[in-house]
């Protein structure tokens, strides 16, 4: 257990005060080159930053290097590469308008460096019942997850503060789950995702001073997929993110395709005259977790990220629950 | 709501728990082939359907769980 308490001191704190301490100057830097984005939810023209990103990948970059220099393992190195290719789709995306098929087909690609480098079990652990065997479907399930952690985190990324906050419960959640599993190394690597996610929510929190972008949203859920399997806690990870699923899903079965967001029509959120929050009666428009929140009475946008927050304690604590159901055999 | 979607929150989590039981306990074990000469990745491939088949399943028993969760207390 010391042997791991060194590298945790120093990956944290890599992670937490690089994205801290350079946030504001890349604020700054930003706005002057005018890469800012109105904030739809406020009274009058507030431009934020955009895309937090940039900040996001330094942070998690500096803190799995200093990891792997300590522990040599291709795992941490496959969590790395698909984090940075991540990244790097959602950058583009950011830069450019692509189609709604891009992001799920290149996130599948991104997640190839774990097959490469073999840091995956084709065991699927189950909570109660123990782990079966999936040589095939695990490589389907590999080149799935990415996609799913990454643009789930993505469409759950619109109020001031959700994805970061979000992120900070569920890799808070996940790590507290590997520690139960005895699974340290790859704990301290989902450690410095909730650091990072931490410190980007200070900046990101309402009111939102920089926005995290595609490619701070897809490093972060990219991320979180690639821990999720090299831990080998794909079933943990995916409770942990339960509000973000059931918000996927709710768009996806009320919309019956993948469409970007931009490419919809019927609006499912509007304001009030003293600019709350409320959900529109709009058949064309999407249904997502911050309608269904809306449904029965207007709400300012923090209240509705609060809501959101304690959705994502909730399933916080049921994969926590789930980590110690895994040490359950019946 | 809140509590709606607790409860949309908590069946999820249900069902995970249900179908990991499905997926370890009754369709881990069945040899579907018995020990016949076939290549391994038959039998693999034919439960990786099964598996696929039971993932449409639950997102078609969720589908229905959404609505009489929530098609009640909404108008759109």
């Amino acid at each position: 257990m010391t042997e791991i308490i060194i590298p945790a001191i120093f990956s944290c704190i890599s992670s937490f005060f690089t994205v801290y301490f350079v946030t504001p100057p890349l604020i700054r830097l930003l706005i002057k080159k005018n890469f800012t984005v109105r904030d739809v939810n406020k009274k009058g023209e507030v431009m934020v930053a955009r895309p937090g990103g940039l900040v996001i990948i330094l942070g998690i970059m500096s803190s799995e290097i200093i990891l792997y220099a300590f522990f040599q393992n291709p795992e941490i190195l496959s969590i790395m590469s698909v984090t940075f290719l991540s990244f790097l789709i959602g950058y583009v995306d950011d830069r450019k308008v692509l189609g709604g098929w891009f992001k799920p087909i290149a996130l599948a690609l991104a997640a190839t460096p774990i097959i490469f480098l073999g840091t995956y079990d084709s065991n699927l652990a189950f909570p109660i019942f123990g782990v079966v065997n999936i040589p095939i479907l695990y490589f389907a399930i590999i080149l799935l997850m990415i996609p799913i952690t990454g643009n789930t985190i993505n469409s759950i990324d619109v109020l001031n503060g959700v994805a970061s906050g979000f992120m900070v419960v569920a890799s808070f959640a996940l790590s507290a789950a590997l520690f139960i599993l005895g699974n340290y190394e790859i704990m301290l690597t989902s450690l410095t995702l909730g650091f990072v996610s931490l410190a980007f929510y200070k900046f990101h929190k309402i009111p939102s001073k920089i926005f995290p972008g595609d490619s701070g949203a897809l490093a972060l859920g990219g991320m979180y997929g690639a821990i999720a399997i090299v831990g080998h806690v794909e079933i943990i990870a995916a409770v942990a993110l339960l509000p973000a699923v059931v918000n996927s899903f709710l768009f996806l079965s009320s919309m019956k395709k993948i469409v970007e967001h931009r490419q919809i029509k019927g609006k499912p959120v509007e304001h009030t005259e003293d600019l709350k929050l409320k959900a529109t009666l709009d058949k064309t428009a999407p249904i997502t977790l911050v309608r269904l929140i809306l449904a029965k009475s207007p709400m300012t946008e923090k209240q509705v990220v609060n809501e959101i927050l304690k959705l994502a304690i909730f399933s916080g604590m049921l994969a926590v629950v789930t980590a110690f159901l895994m040490r359950v055999e019946l | 709501m809140r509590f709606a979607l607790v409860g949309f929150l908590f069946v999820m989590w249900i069902l995970m728990l249900i179908g990991g039981g499905i997926i370890v306990a009754v369709l881990g074990p069945i040899s579907l082939l018995g020990d016949s000469s076939f290549p391994w990745f038959v039998s693999s491939g034919i439960k990786a359907a099964f598996a696929i088949s039971l993932v449409i399943i639950w997102i078609f028993i969720l589908f229905k769980v959404k609505n009489w969760i929530f098609t009640k207390e909404l108008n759109f």
